[in-house]
C-alpha cells in the first residue's frame, strides 16, 4: 500500500527538481523555454503498427506501403510540432478570485490570450491533485478560465503549480507547461450550524428588542452560503433574479459585540466558526455588529465591505502573514 | 473526450473505407456480414442504444472465425489473415468502449489500407489511400478535440497530410531499401495471371478476354516489323490427348544459335506472373539479369517472377536454332498417344508417302490444308470429345491458335516430322507517347516449330494461314466475332485508345519509378543526382539532412501566425494625423483624447480649426459609434491625405 505513495513523491521531488519551481506575477508568455514534450503512450503503440507495416514492405516489396509507412510516420512527427504550436505565445495571467467558505470550491481564474490568428484546442488545466478543466481558445481573443479547486482549511488557499498540457492534434505527443502565478483564494472559515446570536450578552437588551428590526425591511444582497432560509427571496428568484436575501435594518444605536472572550470553551477553530455563523446572521439581521478578537477589534459597523473585513478577520486569525 | 456517436460514425467511416477495396476478393458473405455490422452499429450509435453484450459478440465472433476457417479450409496464409483483420475490426467497432478502443480501430484502419497494395498498387488506388488517409485523420483529430466540428477537423488533417507528403517523399527516396522478403511468405502471397505451362483447348481463347498487361518493351534501335515479334514463353513437347506439356529436358545444355544476323537490344519490364519464365523475342541471346537458357531456348529465373522487373535483352531474329539436336530430343518431338485421333494419322501418312523425304514439303501440305480447308478462327469454338484431333480438323473446322498450333504438331508428328509447340505472346501495342510497346494476356498466343535437320528449329505459324491479321494487325482484325472481345481489345474509337496510351504511359512511368523503386534503382537514381559512393550511411544522413531542413520550413510556417497584433484600420490613420501633427510640433500627450487633442491645436493654430474639428469629428464617429462604414473610412482617409499645416 505504501508505494504509491514512495513513488508519487519520488515523483513530484523529481519536478521540483527538474523544472522551475518559481512563482510568478504578471503576464506569463508561454515560449519554447517552458514548453516541454514527450511521446504518451499512444505514440508507442503507434511506432509498434509503424513497424510492423514497414517489415510488412519489406517483406511483401510493397513500394506503395513504403508510402504509406512514411506518411503516417511524418504526419506523427510533424504532429509534435502541432502540439507546441497548440501551446505557444498564449498569454496568461491571473484573475481575482472570489472568497470562499471552507468547504466549498475555490475558482481560480486565469485569464488566457491567444494573440494568433490560429484556433487553440483542447488545452487542458489541473493541479497536482487531479482537478481539472479542459478548454479551447479562439483566435485573438482573451478567455477566462476557471479552475475550482476544494478548499478545505481557513486561510489563504495557493492555487500551488498547475500544469498545463494538450495532446492536440493526434495524442501521439503531451506537450505541457507548469504555471504558477503568486494568486491565492481567501477561504473563510466554515460558518457552524445555525446557533442564536449572543444578544443575551447585549448590556442592555432582550431578544425580542432586537429581533423588531426584523420588520424594517431595507433592500436586497445576494445570497451568501449560510444565509437562514426564511430570509430568502423567493419572489425575487420567481422573477428569476437570482438567489437573493432580504436585508433588514436594526434600529439605530443598536450595537452587537461579537466577543472571541465571551465563547464557551470550545476548540479554537470551532470558535472561529461559531463566530463566521454569527458574522453572517448579524449581517443578515441588519446589527451594527463588531468583532472583538484577542489580536484586535473590527469597530461596530454594517455593510458588506464591513462583513468581508470581519470574515477576513476571521479566516486569518493566527495565520502569519506571508 | 466522450464516444459520441458523431465520432462513432468517423471510425464507421473508417473502418467501410479500408475495407471496401477488398469487396471484390472476400467472400461475398464475408462482405455481407461486415456490411450488416456496420449499419448495425451505425443504428446504435444513431439511436443511442446500448452495445450487444459480450457473450454476442463472443458469439458472433467464433461463429464468423469458424465459418471463415470451412470457407478457406485453413487459418493461415494471406487471404484468410485479410479476411480475419477486416472481421476482426468490424466486430471491434461493436465493442467500443473507451477512447482507448478507438485509438485502436484508428490504428488498425491504417493497418488495413496496407493489406490493400497486396492486390493492387495502381495510381487509382494510391489516390483513393489518400483520400482514406484523410477520413482517418480527421477522426483522429476527433478524438483529440471533441467538439471541433467536420469541416475544420477535416483541415487540420488536410493540412497535416499535405505537409507530410514532401516530407515522406525525402523518406521513399533516400530510405535504406532492404531486398526482401525477410521471412519465407505464403503460398498464396502473390497473384498469378497469364500463360501457364500446359495448353489445352480454351487456354489461351481464356486469356485472349484478359485485358491486363502482361509486359512492356522498350527498343534501343528500331522495332521490328509487327509479324516478327513472337515473344517466346514455355514450349511444350508432350501430348497426352487433350493436353500438351513441357515435359522434362534430358539434357541441361543451352540451345545454341548459329549464322545469327545482328543481335536486337530492347528492354522489358515484366510484370509479376509468380512463374519462372521470363520473356523475349525468338531466339534470345543474351539477358541482362541472372537467369537460365534451356535446351529448348525458354529463359528461365531462378526464383518466381512475383515482383515486377526489369531487364535488358538481346535477341536474333535470324538464326539456326540447334541444326545438331540431339536424337532424344528428337524422339520427344516424335511422340504421340497411343491408338487416337486415326483420321488425322491417315491424313498425315498420306503425305508423308507423297514426300518421303521432304519434311518441308509436308509442312507446307499442311499449312495449305488449314488455308483452304475451310477453317475459322474464332474465340467460341465448340467443345471436342476424346479424339480431340480428329473432330477439329475434320467436322468442327473451328478453333483458336491453340488449336491450330496443336493439331499441327500433331499432324506433323504423325507425318514423321519432329516438332514442338511454343507458347507466348505475339506481337503488341505501340504507345507513341512512351515510345514502348505493351504487351497484354490478350496477346498470348501459341505457335509451332519444327525441326528441319540443317536448318535446325524453324518457327511455323499455322494461325497466319487461317488468320492472317492476327499476326499482323492483333486480334479484333482477325476475330469474325470481335464482340466476344474486352471492350478494349476490339477497335475502340481513337480518342479513347489515345487516352489509355496516356494512361498506360503514366502507369508505366508508374512502375519504373514508384513501385518499381527497390534498392538498384534507388542506387541509380541517387547516383544520377550526383551522389557518390553510396551507402546506407549516407543515404540516412542524407535522409535526416533533408527532412531536418524540411521541418525546419515547417516550423516557420507553422509558428508564423502565433502572434498577430491587432491594428485598427481607423487607428492607423488617425495616428498618421497624429505624426503630421507632432513633426509641426504639436504631439499628442498620452492622456489626451482626439477631442482635447484637437482643441489643443485649434487653440494654437485657429487657421486650421474647421479642417481639425471635421477630422476628430470624423475619427470619433468612426472609431466609437461602432458603425462598419466603408466610404466613410476612405473619406476619412482622405481628409487626412489631404490634411496640411
Amino acid at each position: 500500500m505504501k508505494f504509491p505513495n514512495i513513488r508519487s513523491s519520488l515523483k513530484l521531488k523529481f519536478r521540483n527538481w527538474a523544472f522551475r519551481r518559481t512563482v510568478e506575477t504578471g503576464t506569463v508568455q508561454l515560449n519554447q523555454r517552458r514548453i516541454y514534450i514527450l511521446p504518451t503512450r499512444q505514440f508507442f503503440g503507434f511506432g509498434f503498427v509503424l513497424i510492423l507495416m514497414l517489415l510488412g514492405d519489406i517483406n511483401y516489396n510493397l513500394s506503395l506501403g513504403y508510402v504509406l509507412t512514411f506518411l503516417l510516420a511524418t504526419t506523427g512527427g510533424l504532429s509534435m510540432l502541432y502540439a507546441f504550436r497548440n501551446m505557444a505565445q498564449l498569454e496568461i495571467h491571473a484573475g481575482y478570485v472570489e472568497p470562499v467558505f471552507a468547504g466549498e470550491q475555490a475558482r481560480f481564474v486565469f485569464h488566457f490570450n491567444n494573440p494568433g490568428t490560429l484556433p487553440r484546442h483542447q488545452i487542458h488545466l489541473h493541479d497536482d491533485d487531479g482537478h481539472k478543466t479542459v478548454f479551447d481558445l479562439p483566435a485573438q481573443t482573451s478567455t477566462p478560465i476557471e479552475l475550482a479547486l476544494p478548499a478545505t482549511q481557513r486561510s489563504w488557499l495557493d492555487s500551488g503549480r498547475l500544469t498545463l498540457y494538450t495532446r492536440f492534434p493526434l495524442g501521439l505527443f503531451n506537450a505541457w507547461s507548469y504555471i504558477h502565478f503568486d494568486v491565492r483564494a481567501l477561504v473563510y472559515p466554515k460558518p457552524a450550524s445555525p446557533q442564536p446570536l449572543p444578544i443575551a450578552a447585549a448590556p442592555d437588551g432582550n431578544g425580542k428588542t432586537t429581533i423588531r428590526g426584523d420588520e424594517d425591511f431595507a433592500g436586497l444582497r445576494n445570497y451568501v452560503p449560510g444565509d437562514a432560509m426564511p430570509r430568502i427571496a423567493w419572489k425575487a428568484l420567481a422573477r428569476e433574479q437570482g438567489l437573493q436575501v432580504k436585508e433588514f435594518s436594526a434600529q439605530q444605536g443598536q450595537q452587537l459585540w461579537l466577543d472571541w472572550s465571551q465563547l464557551p470553551d470550545i476548540a479554537l477553530e470551532r470558535k472561529l466558526e461559531l463566530l463566521t455563523r454569527w458574522v453572517l446572521d448579524a449581517d443578515a439581521q441588519g446589527f451594527q455588529y463588531g468583532l472583538r478578537m484577542p489580536d484586535g477589534e473590527v469597530i461596530p459597523q454594517h455593510g458588506a465591505s464591513h462583513r468581508a473585513e470581519c470574515l477576513r478577520r476571521l479566516a486569518l486569525f493566527g495565520v502569519q502573514p506571508s | 473526450m466522450k464516444l459520441t456517436a458523431q465520432l462513432t460514425y468517423g471510425l464507421i467511416a473508417c473502418i467501410l473505407l479500408v475495407s471496401a477495396p477488398h469487396a471484390d476478393h472476400l467472400p461475398i458473405w464475408v462482405s455481407a456480414e461486415c456490411g450488416a455490422l456496420l449499419l448495425w452499429r451505425a443504428y446504435l450509435a444513431r439511436s443511442g442504444k446500448a452495445l450487444p453484450p459480450r457473450w454476442l459478440l463472443l458469439g458472433i465472433t467464433v461463429l464468423s472465425v469458424m465459418a471463415i476457417a470451412a470457407t478457406f479450409r485453413s487459418l493461415f496464409g494471406r487471404e484468410v489473415g485479410v479476411t480475419l483483420l477486416i472481421l476482426l475490426s468490424t466486430l471491434k467497432l461493436l465493442e467500443l468502449k473507451a477512447v482507448r478502443d478507438a485509438t485502436i480501430v484508428v490504428y488498425l484502419s491504417c493497418f488495413i489500407i496496407i493489406t490493400n497494395f497486396f492486390y493492387s498498387q495502381s495510381i487509382p488506388t494510391a489516390l483513393f489511400m489518400l483520400a482514406t488517409l484523410l477520413v482517418i485523420l480527421a477522426t483522429w483529430v476527433h478524438l483529440q478535440t471533441g467538439t471541433l466540428a467536420f469541416k475544420p477537423r477535416l483541415r487540420i488533417g488536410g493540412i497535416l497530410l499535405l505537409q507530410a507528403i514532401p516530407l515522406s517523399l525525402i523518406l521513399f527516396v533516400l530510405f535504406p531499401r532492404v531486398q526482401g522478403p525477410l521471412w519465407g511468405l505464403p503460398q498464396d502471397a502473390y497473384a498469378s495471371s497469364g500463360l501457364s505451362d500446359t495448353m489445352s483447348p480454351g487456354t489461351m481463347s481464356k486469356l485472349s478476354l484478359n485485358d491486363a498487361v502482361a509486359f512492356r518493351v522498350t527498343f534501343d534501335t528500331a522495332a521490328p516489323s509487327r509479324d516478327r515479334m513472337y515473344w517466346r514463353g514455355p514450349v511444350l513437347w508432350d501430348f497426352d490427348g487433350t493436353t500438351w506439356k513441357r515435359g522434362r529436358n534430358p539434357t541441361t545444355l543451352e540451345g545454341v544459335v548459329e549464322d545469327t544476323g545482328m543481335p536486337l537490344s530492347y528492354a522489358v519490364t515484366l510484370e509479376p506472373h509468380n512463374k519462372r519464365w521470363l520473356f523475349a523475342l525468338d531466339m534470345p541471346n543474351k539477358l541482362s539479369i541472372k537467369h537460365r537458357l534451356t535446351p529448348d531456348f525458354q529463359l528461365l529465373s531462378d526464383k518466381p517472377v512475383n515482383a515486377r522487373i526489369r531487364y535488358q535483352a538481346d535477341s536474333f531474329l535470324s538464326y539456326r536454332a540447334n541444326p545438331d539436336e540431339l536424337p532424344r530430343q528428337l524422339q520427344r518431338a516424335l511422340a504421340l498417344p497411343r491408338g487416337l485421333n486415326p483420321q488425322t494419322q491417315e491424313l498425315a501418312e498420306s503425305w508423308r508417302t507423297s514426300h518421303p523425304n521432304d519434311d518441308a514439303a509436308i509442312v507446307r501440305e499442311v499449312l495449305r490444308h488449314f488455308n483452304q480447308g475451310g477453317y475459322v478462327y474464332t474465340l467460341e469454338p465448340p467443345l471436342l470429345g476424346a479424339n480431340g484431333i480428329d473432330e477439329f480438323l475434320f467436322q468442327t473446322k473451328q478453333g483458336f491458335c491453340e488449336h491450330y498450333a496443336g493439331s499441327f504438331v500433331y499432324l506433323l508428328r504423325a507425318a514423321g516430322v519432329p516438332a514442338r509447340v511454343v507458347t507466348g505472346y505475339q506481337g503488341g501495342e505501340y504507345n507513341a507517347l512512351g515510345d514502348y510497346y505493351i504487351l497484354r494476356q490478350a496477346d498470348a498466343h501459341a505457335w509451332a516449330e519444327v525441326w528441319l535437320g540443317e536448318r535446325g528449329w524453324v518457327r511455323y505459324d499455322p494461325t497466319a494461314a487461317i488468320a492472317p491479321a492476327r499476326i499482323e494487325s492483333g486480334l479484333s482484325a482477325a476475330v469474325s466475332n470481335p464482340a466476344s472481345l474486352p471492350f478494349m481489345a476490339r477497335n475502340p474509337p481513337a480518342w479513347l485508345r489515345e487516352l489509355r496510351f496516356n494512361w498506360d504511359a503514366m502507369a508505366n512511368q508508374w512502375n519504373q519509378w514508384v513501385l518499381g523503386y527497390d534498392n538498384e534503382t534507388q542506387f541509380a537514381f541517387l547516383t544520377r543526382l550526383g551522389m557518390e559512393d553510396i551507402s546506407w550511411q549516407k543515404m540516412a544522413l542524407n535522409m535526416l539532412a533533408g527532412i531536418f531542413t524540411l521541418v525546419g520550413v515547417f516550423t516557420l510556417l507553422l509558428l508564423r501566425r502565433l502572434v498577430v497584433r491587432q491594428t485598427d484600420p481607423v487607428q492607423t490613420v488617425w495616428l498618421k494625423l497624429c505624426r503630421k501633427l507632432e513633426k509641426a510640433g504639436l504631439p499628442r500627450k498620452v492622456h489626451e483624447g482626439p477631442q482635447d487633442y484637437a482643441a489643443r491645436v485649434i487653440a494654437t493654430h485657429p487657421e486650421i480649426a474647421a479642417d481639425m474639428n471635421d477630422l476628430a469629428t470624423r475619427y470619433v464617429a468612426l472609431r466609437y459609434q461602432a458603425s462598419h462604414d466603408d466610404t466613410a473610412l476612405s473619406a476619412f482617409k482622405h481628409a487626412v491625405s489631404a490634411f496640411k499645416l
